[in-house]
């Protein structure tokens, strides 16, 4: 087993930073502040599930038709994905947890590459919007047999999705520079907070998509 | 100030001021006390460039025929005035500058939680800024400070998404300092510092960390939503696509009421501690001011409807925000009362600080009070939109807030610069910004009660005599805030050096030498008293 990092006292002492009086403090201030970061986002996005939720209950029939219109198929694949990325990403936080340097780089890499087919689907998504003039603005064209306010539903689609996907590049992001550290071996038993809280902010970003796919692609759904 | 002649000039010593020197080692410092000044100078700039902007529509409403400005200009000013004050001066101004200096000293700590979060909010804000003002040189908003859709998404003219954009940079700085508090409150009091120990100012800065992090979020997304409907030309406010332009205003006041209480609580705060430090006597109430800084801040969140008694909101939702808006009425009374009953009895020493903390109280009590009238949904129909509502917000923010931000600095300058400032001046500048201040607003009551609309660069004839009393006003209130910039400037150089605690006061952060250390304090402090505790210190208890 290669087991946890021999230089972890001395490597774990360097990540002290001088204001805290020790490693455990630094880590419970650091994962305080991950989850008060996480708070905001949820009010963050709060304000566009407020929205959906007042313009679902005015436009029931544009939002449910409209609902139809978005690809069930590649959603649902793409929910499966991200759930996995989910697991590899705990995974990654447990080999931390462990100290073992390959584990955590593999289980990283997992991870961007299921956010990144991800992200590639909703490009593939995006385009069929786009052909279909399903994107609002001046292009847009009201589907046959929908009220105007499909528009709408559109916009909160792209606007969800959208800032959804931001998180996940910027996710993708956080991940690539957790690969780097962890090749310079940073992470310990004694120090893999880095790991840990990116770990909470990318199963938050997945928890986003769980509420936005019932919302966006089944509510009202009636053929398949 | 008579504990200024035990000062000895002692051998250099270091401190957080001359332990570097140098550009970078101010721009790329991590110390909170450091970046408390960067933050200092960032909102004297933006307080500075609302003052202007303030001066100008003061200027066009002292004759009533429009003759200095057209109309589009004159929106463009207040929409900038607005602008620069709430987003760029009042939000940021105590807890970035006091907070950030005060928190970890009041607490024993040696810095805040993420010193690195703590520039970072700085440069985020400092961009925020440089945008907004970037919009305003190339022609500025014209819509109001609000925002309010369809016309700032359909409508306007004017740099709508580069200022939307600016104030969504501020908005995250203004996040990151909430989260920084936040976790640095919990996380970091020294040995003993319980929660029942902490100083007020503290316990108000928490408050206004939950609303930073709860609130600033929403409005975020309201002013991004905002940028994409101009850019894309999405419809979610569009009533032309079926969205609905109140939506907007929900989303943003849910956002710009607690805002208000952002800009509040912490001016509270300082005042809880000058009133304690100047009458010498322990804080009555402790318990109770703290509570009410949560009370308001948890409110906060319940009332943003006031805002909306006119704009097609139904009528139970209005009677329901009014109701709501009452009660923030008494953890605001709580507060007032106990500072009262703090000063009875006491040893209150009328120094400038204590000039400001009174100013805080009398205008205060007038701002809420009038809030109350604006608060019942019958005579808010009657003075909506009119300079009454103008009069009652300034009396808030600029009696309220800028009172106490500018109590606290004279409080706490002994300790942030290691200097004495004058104190007859100052007692003189606290006196002329007293008087210009209600010159200046005092009529707008009046003014508005008689239906002045605001928001206009022209008003009828028989209105100038209170405009021309308010215009005057204005000038004398500029004076008094010119004083304070001279002789502030004036004092870190010839200024006589500050002993550690100038004003007899408890609280640890007088307990570090004038200015602190890098470190703040040589060896962690333990704490073995009670916040305030006056009365061991002198004397024993009467019993």
């Amino acid at each position: 087993m290669a087991d946890a990092h021999t230089a972890a006292p001395h490597g774990a002492r360097s990540h002290l930073r001088h204001h805290f009086a020790s490693l455990d403090a630094q880590k419970e201030a650091a994962s305080l502040g991950m989850w008060a970061f996480l708070v905001t986002e949820v009010l963050f996005f709060g304000g566009m599930f407020a929205a959906y939720i007042v313009y679902r209950a005015l436009f029931t029939r544009a939002f449910e038709g409209a609902s139809n219109l978005l690809d069930l198929k590649l959603g649902a694949f793409n929910t499966a994905v991200l759930i996995l990325s989910s697991l590899t990403m705990a995974m990654a936080v447990w080999a931390a947890s462990q100290g073992r340097k390959n584990l955590i780089i593999l289980f990283l890499i997992l991870t961007i590459v299921l956010g990144s087919v991800f992200l590639g689907v909703k490009v593939i998504e995006y385009k069929q919007k786009f052909e279909h003039h399903e994107v609002p603005g001046p292009h847009f064209v009201v589907p046959e047999g929908l009220p105007r306010q499909a528009e709408i539903f559109f916009s909160l689609y792209f606007c969800m999705t959208g800032l959804h996907a931001l998180h996940m590049v910027i996710g993708v992001g956080l991940l690539t520079w957790l690969i780097l550290r962890a090749r310079r071996g940073d992470f310990t038993v004694a120090y893999n907070s880095p790991v840990e809280l990116t770990g909470l902010y990318w199963h938050f970003v997945d928890i986003i998509w769980i509420f936005l796919f019932p919302l966006l692609y089944l509510l009202g759904r009636h053929t398949l | 100030m008579s504990r200024a002649a035990e000062a000895e000039p002692a051998e250099p010593r270091e401190h957080y001021l001359n332990a570097q020197y140098g550009v970078r080692s101010w721009l790329l410092t991590q110390d909170h006390k450091r970046i408390a000044i960067l933050y200092l100078i960032g909102v004297t700039v933006f307080f500075a460039i609302g003052g202007v902007f303030a001066a100008l529509i003061r200027m066009e409403l002292l004759t009533p025929p429009g003759d200095l400005f057209q109309s589009e200009t004159y929106n463009r000013l207040f929409t900038t005035h607005g602008v620069m004050m709430i987003f760029f001066f009042m939000i940021p101004a105590i807890p970035s500058v006091l907070g950030n200096f005060l928190i970890p000293l009041m607490i024993g700590a040696k810095d805040l939680a993420f010193p690195r979060i703590n520039l970072l909010s700085w440069y985020l804000y400092i961009a925020g800024g440089l945008l907004a003002l970037w919009a305003v040189i190339h022609g500025g908003v014209d819509t109001g400070w609000t925002f309010y859709t369809p016309y700032s998404t359909v409508y306007s003219n004017g740099y709508v998404v580069v200022t939307a954009v600016g104030i969504f940079i501020a908005g995250f700085s203004s996040i990151l300092t909430g989260l920084n508090f936040l976790v640095t409150i919990h996380t970091m009091r020294a040995p003993g510092m319980t929660w029942m120990r902490l100083p007020l100012f503290v316990w108000a800065h928490y408050a206004t960390a939950i609303i930073q992090l709860l609130g600033t979020p929403v409005i975020a997304i309201t002013v991004l939503l905002v940028g994409a409907e101009r850019v894309f030309h999405l419809g979610i406010f569009d009533p032309r696509q079926g969205g609905d332009p109140v939506l907007f205003q929900h989303l943003f006041w849910f956002y710009s009421h607690p805002a208000v209480y952002i800009m509040i609580l912490p001016a509270m705060g300082v005042i809880s501690e000058l009133v304690t430090g100047m009458a010498r006597k322990p804080i009555f109430g402790y318990k109770f001011i703290a509570g009410s800084s949560i009370a308001i801040a948890v409110l906060s969140f319940l009332v943003w409807g006031h805002h909306m008694f006119v704009s097609g909101q139904s009528v139970y939702a209005g009677l329901v925000f009014s109701i709501l808006s009452f009660l923030v009425a008494i953890p605001s009374a709580i507060k007032v009362f106990n500072w009262t009953a703090t000063l009875y009895k006491g040893s209150v020493s009328y120094q400038t600080p204590m000039l400001y903390a009174l100013g805080f109280i009398g205008l205060f009590t007038i701002g809420g009070l009038t809030g109350l009238f604006l608060a019942s949904v019958g005579l808010d129909i009657h003075v909506h939109d009119t300079y009454f509502i103008i009069a009652h917000f300034h009396y808030i923010m600029v009696g309220g807030t800028i009172m106490g931000y500018l109590g606290g600095l004279h409080y706490w300058w002994p300790k942030i610069s290691g200097k004495l400032y004058p104190e007859a001046w100052a007692r003189v500048s606290a006196w002329v910004i007293f008087l210009g201040f209600n010159l200046t607003f005092f009529p707008q009551f009046i003014l508005g009660y008689l239906g002045m609309p605001r928001r206009y660069h022209a008003y009828p004839p028989e209105f100038q005599v209170l405009n021309v009393m308010s215009t005057a006003g204005a000038s004398i209130l500029g004076i008094g805030y010119m004083i304070p910039l001279v002789y502030f400037f004036w004092s870190m150089r010839y200024g006589k050096p500050a002993p550690a605690n100038p004003w007899g006061a408890t609280g640890l952060e007088w307990q570090t030498p004038s200015p602190p250390p890098t470190e703040n304090f040589p060896v962690t402090p333990v704490v073995t008293r009670e916040a305030y505790d006056y009365q061991t210190k002198e004397e024993p208890a009467l019993g």
